[in-house]
């Protein structure tokens, strides 16, 4: 493989912004626009930016998860939230919220919503990246 | 509000999403969905204990507490709840089918997973209350068995469930383009809301164009005339239990929505739509069973018949009296029973003999009776002699639709099921009497008669549900009634 300075020195810059960006819409979602999707998708973008520009070998070194777990990961998390509502006798999927005051972020809403995002997050970014790296590992 | 409506979908998605992580535990896998599969069974029976002894014979939830019409409404309601009810049992049985049969390497790519994932979605489009919902849990299913169906992957499998694919896409977008029209007209995506704001608007023009769009949508996935075309041969592809499944739940699930809609949303002007469907129903019948007489393979015979059966299960609708929707009710209870009977037998058969062909077999009464009668028995349901199900199933049609004067159909249905009767008795008489050929048995006696201990309860249902079609008639007119009067639903869901 090609040693391309430019391309990695421009990725390894990339990646940071771009994951800082979906963590940045991960957090902001269900009250302005963002959430666990579009959070996901970016982060898969990010990831698959690495595969570009380095190897897929390389990465896959790197990054050794096995994606479907996070799957079954994400969907336990995110229903698991909407039964923990059932639990406390509210319908199914009820979220609730407080304002906390943290030290240096001031005041900050908490939600069970973000909890679901947060499952969403995990299985978008596993399908995603399962899909793209099967498809990428289909050698023709 | 009664957060027990949602088990029947959350039960199987978790359970689906538990098993990813044991995929290559293949006996802690069977262990998990067995207990599970026997477990939503029993819950099922308790929730339609419930409903039927609610004071308004229908519980409902509101979804993350927000009050219909803003938010997503669990509606169980008799007949989705018989529908719930059903569908555990069929999913139960093809687990135990599964077991015995699905090979090993397909255990180990998610089958049990994308197996609860289909449920999920099924049990939750028999239950939702709104139409957006409704297109969603239509997704988790077809997304579910689009892997399901081309799991395994052969070439004939694999060029055939990507007409499937294909096909079930372009419905899906029309779906999506029939919602959208509809909330651009009423403002609203409750189906209690829909139902009550279509009949201020005195369903006329537009509106009849929307409605014949959802009979697009749900013809094409329930296999109505002149859609079924995908159906025969991407059923063909993958293994009996497989297609056990998708023939008792997929197209159930797209009659099952059909009712639903011409019931309580689009029900201003039968005279237009249900003539329709009247119609179809009819082409239906005929054309399934034309197919199922042009094939001498056992497999393709009985995909065949589950169109020819669609046409039977929407004359009721098409007819639109309480005593006919009651009687399509139970049609489609017993057809979800008999089908899987149909296609066990028939995948037994044809892993015991090695080909599909019926002119290639015969004389395996002599070594199988067991065999030969569950055949036997499952056929003449299916056709529909007393004292069977399919019998109080037709007769209650045909009384029906001679009571609103509705004779050809009655006459269209007495000749396919003649059709029908001759289709069924081919192969009986091909496979079962006559001389024995020179084939060699693939299985021993005792795995015959192992695979047949699950079509058995099948065979118990169907002989129960004809000798008790006294109970089983009050259960479903109730049901029909309560469709026939959709004020009662507005009522309960919009108080």
């Amino acid at each position: 493989m090609k040693n391309n300075v430019s391309l990695h020195t421009m990725t390894r810059i990339a990646v940071f912004i771009i994951l800082s960006f979906a963590i940045y819409l991960l957090l902001a979602g269900h009250n302005n626009p963002g959430g666990g999707f579009i959070g996901a998708l970016m982060t898969a973008s990010a990831v698959v930016l690495l595969y570009i520009s380095f190897d897929l070998k390389t990465i896959k070194n790197v990054l050794e998860f096995y994606f479907p777990y996070f799957i079954g990961t994400g969907l336990i998390i995110a229903i698991g939230t909407g039964i923990s509502s059932m639990i406390f006798g509210y319908p199914f999927l009820t979220q609730f919220f407080t304002h906390a005051h943290l030290p240096i972020l001031g005041d900050v809403e908490l939600t069970t919503a973000l909890v679901f995002d947060i499952g969403v997050y995990i299985v978008v970014v596993g399908v995603t990246l399962l899909i793209i790296t099967t498809i990428a590992e289909d050698d023709v | 509000m009664s957060n027990l409506l949602v088990v029947p979908f959350l039960l199987p998605m978790v359970v689906g999403a538990v098993l990813i992580f044991f995929a290559k535990h293949h006996r802690l896998q069977r262990i998990i969905a067995g207990l599970t599969g026997i477990a939503l069974f029993v819950f099922s029976i308790y929730l339609t204990y419930r409903v039927y002894q609610s004071p308004e014979q229908m519980i409902h939830l509101e979804v993350g507490d927000w009050r219909a019409p803003f938010g997503i409404v669990l509606v169980g309601d008799m007949l989705s709840i018989l529908m719930v009810l059903m569908a555990s049992f069929v999913g139960l049985v093809c687990l135990f089918y599964g077991f015995k049969t699905i090979h090993i390497e397909r255990e180990r790519y998610y089958f049990y997973s994308f197996f609860f994932f289909l449920l999920t979605g099924v049990n939750g489009a028999f239950l939702t209350g709104d139409l957006f919902n409704l297109f969603v849990f239509f997704e988790v299913t077809l997304i579910s068995s689009y892997v399901l169906i081309s799991h395994g992957g052969k070439k004939f499998q694999l060029r055939e469930s990507f007409k499937y694919v294909v096909m079930n896409m372009v419905a899906s977008a029309f779906f999506l383009v029939a919602v959208a029209y509809l909330y651009a007209i009423t403002g609203t995506l409750n189906m209690a809301d829909l139902g009550d704001r279509v009949a201020m608007l005195d369903q006329q023009g537009i509106i009849n164009v929307i409605a014949i769009i959802f009979l697009f949508v749900f013809g094409a996935k329930g296999a109505l005339f002149p859609l079924y075309y995908w159906l025969p041969k991407s059923y063909y592809g993958p293994p009996a239990v497989i297609t056990a499944l998708f023939g008792a739940l997929l197209t159930k699930v797209g009659l099952y929505s059909l009712i639903r809609t011409f019931t309580l949303i689009f029900n201003q002007n039968p005279a237009f739509t249900h003539t329709i469907i009247l119609v179809l129903a009819g082409a239906t019948m005929i054309f399934g069973v034309l197919g199922a007489l042009s094939k001498f393979d056992i497999k393709s015979i009985i995909i065949y018949q589950i169109i020819s059966q669609v046409g039977f299960m929407i004359m009721g609708l098409g007819v639109f009296s309480a005593d006919a929707i009651a009687g399509s009710i139970y049609y489609i209870t017993h057809d979800m029973v008999v089908k899987v009977a149909l296609f066990f037998i028939a995948g037994i058969i044809i892993q015991l003999t090695g080909t599909a062909d019926i002119r290639k077999m015969g004389g395996l009464l002599k070594k199988y009776p067991l065999l030969g009668w569950s055949f036997f028995i499952a056929a003449m349901s299916l056709v529909g002699i007393p004292p069977l199900s399919g019998f109080f199933g037709k007769f209650s049609l045909i009384v029906s639709s001679v009571g609103e004067g509705q004779y050809v159909i009655v006459g269209v249905a007495l000749v396919v099921s003649l059709l029908n009767l001759f289709s069924m008795l081919r192969i009986f008489m091909n496979v079962f009497w006559g001389e024995e050929t020179d084939i060699t048995f693939a299985l021993s006696n005792e795995q015959v008669n192992g695979l047949l201990r699950t079509v058995i309860p099948l065979i118990a249902v169907t002989i129960a549900l004809g000798l008790g079609a006294e109970p089983a008639f009050q259960y479903v007119s109730a049901a029909a009634d309560q469709l026939m009067n959709p004020t009662h639903y507005i009522d309960v869901i919009l108080p």
